[in-house]
């Protein structure tokens, strides 16, 4: 009996301290949310979205950096996409049980949790020496790099579920393997590859360290894609370091516009795949 | 016959344009690293071996040494483990085997979705709001009870500065809390019913089914997922830059300004002037590349050899 009552006091604590743990690592990131939503809604003003980046000291807006962010978000989709689900597919559909498939899919998932700044350093290497000056190209290339790793995991997985029997099928009835790719194996599958698009364009929405010595920074607005472009994540590193006032605030504003970007974009993806597995 | 050409030919391009974007995936990977060692060399052949344990950072006289961020990379990294393992664990514990079925969706979707706010949100926080409270509150507490203890009172001695390498680790630990856990509750699924239900028809405790059957049935997944939470940590940039205060120098203190490599890049790289300071960051990033390649490496083949496990 003393054992007993041991061993349930013991279960007890450890349940207790396993609850406790919840609360603690809920109420931080509870925090952080709330002081995000309680400093980010007073920045939420049309000039926030109708002006440039101010001087220190002179009101102003952020829409030449939100505009810079999606010019770059896009283009590194674009990159990104077609690249990341074509190597998806050779891995699902090519390398099955291959070396080289397997080596690429390990290499894949290391790129996948590399920090981004190393991705940043690269593409400043590569393209930034080159071209001798910073440019919106180079972000959007450092952007792109972390998108491949994303859009080839998912599409790897999404194609991996798709059943072999459908592919039997098609091949029965005579269609080459690359039409039986593409008309059965993406068609069935493309709802899982959109929400694997869909992360990988959150995952870069908040991306600040590749930026930082690709893209640079701009205070002025512009659509030259050779040129340094404004972004989100650096005027919102920038803004939050320095001491004046409202630029701080503007920092608050561009945070919480990046959160809801990201949370959202999630929050489809959530939606759209499981959407995907109740039409099934 | 004809059709079946087409075919033929169709597959050829087909298979031969994903195989060379599939290429392309090891080519970016293989160019990170050349690019980086070729950026690095100037540094590397003049300092030698000793780059790595020189503490000076100087751009005027131009010695560099790394020893400084690596020591603020992996320390900062250790509090943030040492904080978020246990708590990762709990929370972690508490979704698979105590909450409720109709909370357990919930609250596994919204650790998720916080694992998906970038990085800068926590440093923007952690500059604005939680470097002041630790400076008024926390930081005193810490300098009046373990800084007065002998021996280790070295470590939480200065003035409370709210920036810092605790204060750093800390907001590490919290980005990768959710990350963490989120890994160890699948991983922890797994495990299959009939092992736990075994375990509890001979009466054992809950508490003795996690220690007993879920552990050891997960053990390399644990650690798998533990090692990508860390890969993340130590290649973390914007939730360090905000509050490590960026000094290049070993304090005994944890309450004191360093840096980490990740952060010595985001502050000082469009500012340095020079090839040999340049040269000297890239050397940084190597480091920091070969640091994180290593541990997310071994953190793979971990939660592979799990997988195997789990398929049979």
């Amino acid at each position: 009996m003393v054992l007993y009552a041991r061993r349930r006091i013991a279960n007890g604590l450890i349940m207790t301290l396993s609850v406790v743990a919840t609360a603690f690592g809920l109420l931080w990131l509870v925090l952080v949310l709330w002081t995000l939503l309680w400093n980010g809604v007073a920045a939420i003003t049309p000039a926030l979205f109708s002006q440039m980046t101010p001087p220190p000291g002179s009101a102003g807006g952020l829409l030449n950096a939100i505009f810079g962010s999606v010019v770059m978000t896009l283009i590194a989709t674009l990159i990104g996409t077609p690249t990341g689900i074509l190597a998806g597919t050779f891995l699902a559909e090519y390398s099955r049980g291959s070396r080289f498939g397997e080596v690429v899919r390990f290499i894949n998932d290391i790129l996948l949790s590399a920090p981004s700044i190393i991705v940043g350093l690269f593409v400043y290497e590569i393209m930034v020496v080159n071209m001798g000056h910073f440019s919106a190209w180079a972000g959007a290339v450092a952007l792109a790099i972390i998108v491949i790793p994303v859009v080839v995991r998912t599409t790897e997985d999404m194609l991996n579920l798709v059943p072999d029997t459908l592919r039997e099928a098609a091949s029965a009835l005579g269609a080459p393997k690359w039409k039986v790719i593409v008309m059965v194996s993406y068609r069935a599958a493309i709802q899982g590859m959109v929400t694997g698009v869909m992360l990988a364009v959150a995952r870069i929405a908040g991306e600040t360290a590749p930026l930082l010595f690709t893209a640079l920074n701009n205070q002025f607005w512009s659509t030259d894609l050779n040129a340094p472009m404004a972004n989100l994540p650096v005027v919102i590193f920038q803004f939050a370091m320095s001491p004046y006032a409202d630029w701080q605030v503007l920092a608050w504003g561009g945070a919480l516009l990046i959160t809801i970007t990201v949370l959202f974009l999630n929050i489809g993806a959530r939606a759209l795949a499981s959407w995907g597995t109740f039409k099934q | 016959m004809v059709r079946g050409r087409g075919g033929v030919i169709g597959d050829f391009v087909f298979r031969n344009l994903t195989f060379f974007f599939a290429l392309l995936v090891l080519l970016i990977l293989g160019g990170v690293i050349v690019a980086l060692i070729e950026g690095a060399l100037p540094a590397l052949t003049t300092f030698g071996v000793a780059f790595l344990y020189t503490e000076v950072w100087n751009p005027v006289t131009e010695k560099f040494g790394a020893l400084a961020p690596i020591y603020g990379t992996l320390v900062t990294s250790a509090i943030a483990m040492v904080v978020g393992i246990p708590v990762a664990f709990g929370v972690a514990v508490f979704i698979t085997e105590i909450c409720p079925l109709w909370l357990k969706r919930p609250l596994a979707t919204m650790i998720e979705l916080l694992a998906a706010i970038p990085s800068i949100i926590y440093g923007i926080w952690g500059l604005f709001v939680f470097a002041p409270f630790v400076q008024s509150y926390i930081q005193p507490a810490i300098i009046d009870t373990f800084g007065q203890l002998p021996g280790i009172g070295a470590l939480f001695a200065g003035p409370p500065l709210g920036i810092g390498v605790l204060t750093a680790g800390f907001i590490l630990a919290i980005m990768v809390l959710p990350f963490i856990s989120s890994i160890m509750r699948d991983v922890f699924e797994t495990v299959p019913s009939i092992l736990k239900e075994s375990a509890y028809a001979l009466g054992s405790t809950r508490a003795e089914v996690v220690w007993h059957v879920v552990l050891p049935y997960t053990r390399i997944g644990v650690v798998g997922g533990v090692l990508l939470g860390l890969g993340r940590a130590l290649g973390e940039t914007m939730a360090v830059t905000f509050v490590i205060g960026n000094a290049h120098r070993i304090s005994a203190s944890i309450l004191q300004p360093g840096t980490t490599i990740s952060a010595s890049l985001a502050n000082e790289f469009t500012e340095a002037v020079g090839d040999l300071y340049l040269s000297s960051l890239i050397a940084l990033g190597l480091l920091l590349f070969v640091i994180t390649f290593t541990v997310l490496a071994i953190a793979k083949v971990m939660l592979l050899r799990l997988q195997k496990q789990a398929g049979g």
